[in-house]
């Protein structure tokens, strides 16, 4: 069974549909791509999934409880054991990096000074952000501010991480880095990963499945290698990058030309 | 004129929600508030941001008020050969009127829209959210701690405001203008009453406290994330504040003292 099973999603934005009739299995210790577009709304699936939206029609359910049916202290005890890396890092700023990531761990636990210490020590290591520990938030930039983060989700080694652009703003060095280590701990704790990404080739590299997104529905689905070897020509320019093609860049609307030549809208 | 009232209708019906959502807000902090009992630290710390940094100006504004106090009513009374009244006129105000409604003015002022821009920040920064999704429910992480602290913060800066006041009326009245400090303290202490004066005055700033705290909470959780949302929630808290204060306070005196 997989760990979420998400089926018929629909949810809008005021009149604007972001998902009709979305269905994604994301299974257990495997890592799970979901790419597409700038602003298909891909935070927008892991919002949902964390409970934090509420779909306009069909379910969510993760590890068998449908998100939006539960209490709120059912709710609560589910997202112990999610973790999420928000796209923008969203660190407390009025604590250090030390003692960001050791919040949750503050918050949920009872554990020794020394225990937290250690723990703590142990994740911001794995960033490489061990020596930044005394900083404030204010004064990471913004793929630091994004490794303590994921330093954060980890520290209550939860069952699943969602990753909201884990790779935005770092070098090649601390990107290949952080590659790795999601790598590496899907394996060696038995995670169960969402990536949310543009880069494709690295994603495409460790990802066991990949969802495609486009205009509310799910494109295409596979391994990395299937999807390569798709024959839609959609896939085939995303997954290559080609500025030509089927995949729109621009947000849908009336034509350029038509916008140059209404004049009523000047007033 | 449709386009009016439907505009009117459309601004009844967002004034209303926003009502319903500020007493839902209000329901989730107050059953936030027993869980505090063991994060006693949580509200100590808010104690300091909100009462005892609010310190300061309500000890200043609370002497100059009383000495303006002084002066003034030192000028009226004295026509009458009533100026040993001073002391009397000087603690009425203050403790009925001025000290509970000039301290939450300023409240509102100095602590309430900070608590706004402040929660207003965490919430365009993601920082709610994010606690969210590490289970920590903000409301009762973030928002209750505040709401208590600015609850028992306003009645005690009301009372520092009075206290503040009347020694300034005092100062004026017996050092600058010569007043006799016995008639003054006596005076005040036999007409001042200890339940209709003094508590009904507790009552007030406590009123002021909750409504001003929640206002100023309320408007930064419902800002809309941006910096413009924000400035405007904080603009929002303080003028609805003063409303809010001003009007209640009539409420509040009509039912005390109206008899
Ligand atoms: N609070 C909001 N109110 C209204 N519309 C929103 C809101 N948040 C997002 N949207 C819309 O929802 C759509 C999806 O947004 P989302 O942030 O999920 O995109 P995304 O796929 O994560 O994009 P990106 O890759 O750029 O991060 C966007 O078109 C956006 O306009
Ligand atoms: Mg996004």
């Amino acid at each position: 069974m997989p760990l979420i099973k998400i089926r018929d999603l629909h949810f809008y934005r005021g009149d604007k549909a972001i998902f009709e009739g979305v269905n994604i299995d994301i299974h257990r210790g495997k890592i799970t791509a979901i790419m597409g577009p700038s602003g298909t709304g891909k935070t927008t699936l892991l919002r949902l999934i964390g409970g934090q939206l509420r779909p306009d029609k069909g379910t969510i359910e993760v590890d068998g409880q449908d998100v939006h049916k539960l209490s709120h202290s059912e709710l609560y005890e589910l997202r112990k054991r999610m973790g999420m890396l928000f796209q923008s890092g969203a660190l407390l700023t009025d604590i250090n990096v030390f003692e960001n990531v050791a919040f949750p761990i503050r918050e949920h636990t009872q554990l020794p000074e020394s225990m937290i210490r250690n723990l703590v020590l142990m994740k911001l290591q794995a960033v490489g952000l061990r020596c930044a520990r005394d900083m404030m938030p204010s004064e990471l930039s913004g793929g630091m501010a994004r490794r303590v983060a994921l330093a954060r989700a980890m520290t209550l080694d939860p069952m699943m991480i969602m990753y909201d652009e884990p790779f935005t703003g770092q070098d090649p060095i601390s990107m290949g880095t952080l590659v790795n280590l999601i790598h590496k701990m899907n394996e060696a704790m038995r995670l169960t990963s969402i990536i949310v990404s543009h880069d494709v080739v690295e994603t495409a590299e460790i990802a066991d499945f990949i969802y495609l997104l486009s205009g509310g529905k799910v494109i295409e689905k596979g391994s990395s290698v299937q999807l390569k070897k798709s024959s839609s020509q959609w896939v085939q320019q995303f997954m290559q990058g080609l500025p030509d093609g089927p995949v729109p860049f621009h947000y849908p609307g009336v034509s350029f030309s038509d916008d140059l030549l209404s004049p009523e809208e000047i007033v | 004129m449709i386009e009016t009232i439907r505009s009117l209708g459309r601004w009844g019906l967002n004034t209303f929600e926003r009502l319903g959502r500020a007493h839902i807000f209000l329901f989730q902090v107050l059953t936030g508030i027993p869980g505090l009992a063991f994060r006693g630290s949580l509200v100590v710390q808010q104690l300091f941001y909100v009462g005892v940094l609010s310190f300061a100006l309500i000890l200043v504004s609370g002497l100059f008020v009383g000495m303006v106090l002084g002066l003034q009513g030192y000028n009226t009374l004295v026509d009458f050969g009533a100026e040993e009244s001073l002391g009397v006129l000087v603690s009425l105000s203050l403790v009925r009127e001025l000290g509970p409604v000039v301290a939450a003015l300023l409240f509102a002022g100095r602590a309430g829209s900070a608590l706004t821009a402040e929660i207003g920040l965490m919430k365009s920064t993601e920082q709610l959210s994010g606690m969210e999704m590490m289970a920590v429910d903000p409301i009762r992480r973030v928002i209750s701690p505040r709401f208590l602290a600015g609850f028992i913060s306003m009645p005690l800066l009301a009372a520092i405001f009075s206290a503040v006041g009347i020694f300034g009326g005092f100062l004026v009245g017996h050092g600058l203008l010569g007043v006799d400090d016995g008639a003054f303290w006596s005076q005040m202490q036999v007409k001042t009453d200890w339940y209709g004066d003094v508590l009904n005055g507790v009552i007030k700033s406590v009123v002021f406290g909750f409504v001003v705290t929640w206002i100023a909470l309320f408007e930064g959780y419902d800002a809309i994330p941006t910096s413009e949302g924000v400035g405007r929630a904080t603009t929002r808290t303080v003028v609805h504040s003063a409303f809010a204060i001003l009007g209640l306070d009539f409420v509040l005196t009509a039912l005390m003292f109206g008899d």
